[in-house]
């Protein structure tokens, strides 16, 4: 069970597994207890039916009984998203410098440490570059099984740097989202990522940039609050929790229970919050028919140079060529539920 | 004494009160209780000192009694008291003073004004009353005001949601940012917000996507923004509107990514433990200036904002100005630049990683 994320060190306003009672939240069917004994088998977060675990992994992780897309470990997602052999990380070395000291149970400084060691990742978030369907992008892919997927000052720094490496050479920028929001170990610096983040996602924009935001389950608090939602498209995979404050928090301060699929992916598109719902196995071909409509192949220049720039440098004018035709390529039509399906 | 601060008793104050710091009881009191809102227990020695002045006093009005002497003598000790106190206060003791009920809030600084004209709404869904943002004249300078509004009596602070903003809220401020920017006025930021609301309606309706179009789209507005933690600086709530070529922040307030009663109830399960957690989130005006997040700590009158808002505020209008003078006239391609950067370097590992360049 080493994939499945310590619910404890899930920051703000998560929810956490191992605290779910079945009771008069249980609607809300977000995190019950996921293990059976034994291990072989599980039940479905979102429809409660067992599952063979085997038969889950050979799935993608997608349960069979209602399609629920599963959190996906981070090595995991960027496997079966890229081109094989395509994938080269970059700053994979960085790591978090606990300025506050911060100590909950044990100190943080040896939380990160255990956890870099016991996933064989120095943070919660993953970058580099790779290709889908033959298109180059820049990558970045926050793991849950990381502190759940919280973001700090090396998440922050990352995915500014991802950001800055789409720009520079040109590629559009990929992010994968599955988070608790930001991790409260690091205090007010954690917050200002938020900032930082949007920064450098701006300066992206300003050249041209193109970036697509894949929110995954779950995705909350100040990592949706922030880059996520600001990417020039954003998806989500169906059934994925997307908010800000968790479902937990709005129930305590209403002190009501919460309306059924409140907070899904499906709730989401439907108030207008999301370009398009993706299931895992159309992810490759409809990011890479959107990735066609990112301008040219090189938007770059220097990195401090170009942090203010606010005009499309001329550099851009060329473009991707694709001999398909444009029949063959298709129309883009994201995936969106009727209103039938999803009541 | 509310329930909400006996639960919190810190050292100090149990300290105190094993000292014989009783809290102040008698009629006057009572007066001060029932009008001035909760007490904080650290500042059980203080009240009861001002208590007895004020009974001095009235009895001098009423008699033909001397007793200005006295007055003096408990005055200079009062001051000693209060001095050694806000001093020596915790980070949950700021906290406490940050939220107390007779701090300055938005509404007042609106009142150091020589003029302001409030403008309402986002013109997409409603008037959110936890959000104030109006054109306002401050001595020599004109500049688009943004600001939470807890509200001042019982009934304001429900109707503002105690300063907790909806979507709303954000994108009516983002319409009056956008408004100065094209009038080419500067935007003052007053933070003052446990956090943004969590409801149903407000995720309706996308907050989490306010808030984020409204930090992005601070970095590229081209007029300068200062922004000021006037008392809490609640999480993305707070940063909704904090965005700024300047982050300043008042002595007594504090700014952090959750709540110290959030951050103990996920961490240990028991929101007792608050006081410890806000010694650990290194929330105080100290430590974020030492962290790089604020610019500048206004400093506060003695014995903290509340006991004397008249000072406090004249000390913010002065401070602001400053900053106003300061920015004026940068070339706006410079101020977001530098904008941007001052963000990017909150933080930055250096040496850490590959330089990335062209
Ligand atoms: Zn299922």
């Amino acid at each position: 069970m080493s994939k499945e994320p310590d619910p404890k060190e899930v920051a703000e306003q998560t929810e956490d597994p191992s605290e779910r009672k079945p009771g008069r939240l249980s609607r809300l069917r977000f995190s019950k207890k996921k293990d059976m004994p034994g291990g072989l088998w599980l039940k479905c977060e979102n429809c409660s039916s067992l599952i063979y675990r085997k038969e889950l992994e050979a799935a993608g992780r997608v349960c069979p009984s209602c399609s629920f897309h599963f959190t996906l470990p981070g090595r995991q997602r960027v496997q079966s998203l890229l081109d094989p052999g395509s994938w080269e990380e970059v700053f994979a070395d960085i790591t978090g410098l606990d300025r506050l000291s911060f100590t909950d149970k044990i100190p943080y400084s040896e939380k990160l440490a255990k956890t870099a060691e016991r996933l064989g990742q120095n943070e919660a978030l993953i970058c580099g570059r790779g290709s889908i369907e033959g298109r180059s992008v820049i990558l970045a892919v926050l793991d849950f099984s990381f502190m759940g997927g919280s973001m700090g000052e090396v998440v922050g720094e990352k995915l500014a740097l991802a950001s800055d490496l789409a720009r520079v050479e040109g590629r559009p920028l990929v992010i994968f989202t599955s988070s608790g929001g930001a991790r409260m170990h690091e205090g007010a610096l954690s917050l200002m990522q938020m900032a930082k983040t949007c920064s450098a996602l701006q300066s992206l924009s300003d050249a041209g940039g193109m970036s697509i935001c894949v929110m995954t389950h779950p995705t909350t608090g100040g990592v949706t609050a922030s880059f996520a939602s600001v990417c020039d498209l954003v998806l989500a995979e169906p059934g994925a929790l997307i908010g800000f404050a968790g479902p937990r928090v709005i129930a305590a301060t209403l002190k009501q229970e919460l309306p059924p699929g409140f907070q899904r992916a499906e709730f989401l598109i439907k108030k207008g919050m999301l370009d398009g719902l993706v299931s895992r196995s159309e992810l490759r071909p409809m990011l890479g028919r959107l990735l066609d409509y990112a301008k040219g192949s090189h938007v770059g220049g220097d990195v401090e140079d170009d942090l203010a720039a606010d005009e499309v440098p001329n550099r851009l004018s060329g473009g991707r060529t694709d001999s398909r035709t444009p029949s063959e390529r298709g129309k883009v039509r994201l995936d969106v539920p009727s209103a039938e399906s999803s009541n | 004494m509310s329930d909400k601060f006996r639960k919190s008793k810190s050292d100090k104050s149990s300290s105190a009160a094993k000292t014989g710091a009783k809290p102040a009881s008698g009629p006057a009191a009572g007066k001060r209780r029932s009008s001035e809102g909760p007490a904080m227990p650290f500042e059980h020695k203080i009240l009861e000192i001002e208590d007895k002045i004020q009974e001095l006093k009235e009895l001098a009005d009423s008699t033909s009694f001397d007793v200005s002497g006295e007055i003096v003598s408990l005055e200079e000790q009062l001051r000693e008291v209060i001095s050694k106190t806000y001093n020596d206060l915790t980070p949950w003791e700021r906290v406490n003073v940050a939220r107390h009920p007779k701090r300055p809030v938005t509404s007042d600084y609106i009142q150091m004004l020589d003029d302001f004209v409030e403008l309402h709404g986002d013109r997409t869904f409603g008037d959110d009353p936890a959000m104030v943002t109006g054109m306002a004249t401050m001595g020599d300078r004109r500049f688009v005001l943004i600001g939470h509004r807890k509200g001042r009596t019982v009934k304001e602070r429900l109707e503002c949601n105690f300063g907790c903003a909806h979507p709303e809220g954000y994108r009516k401020a983002w319409r009056k940012m956008k408004l100065a920017e094209k009038l080419g006025l500067p935007i003052v930021c007053l933070i003052n917000t446990p956090g943004a609301y969590p409801g149903i309606g407000a995720e309706e309706r996308g907050q989490a996507m306010a808030i984020a179009e409204n930090i992005i789209g601070m970095f590229s507005l081209k007029v300068p923004i200062v922004v000021l933690v006037i008392g809490e600086g609640g999480s993305g709530g707070a940063l909704g509107i904090g965005v700024g070529d300047r982050v300043l922040m008042m002595e007594h307030a504090y700014y952090s990514v959750i709540s110290p009663e959030g951050c103990a109830a996920i961490l240990w399960k028991n929101g007792e433990r608050s006081p410890e957690a806000a010694e650990a989130l290194k929330l105080t005006s100290e430590d974020l200036t030492a962290l790089g997040v604020v610019d500048e700590i206004i400093p506060e009158p003695l014995g903290g904002a509340h006991r004397a808002p008249a000072e406090a505020i004249a000390t913010v209008k002065e401070t602001l100005l400053r900053h106003l003078e300061e920015l004026d006239g940068i070339p706006a391609d410079e101020l977001i630049r530098a904008r941007r950067l001052k963000f990017r370097n909150i933080a930055s590992i250096e040496g850490r990683f590959p330089v990335v360049s062209g």
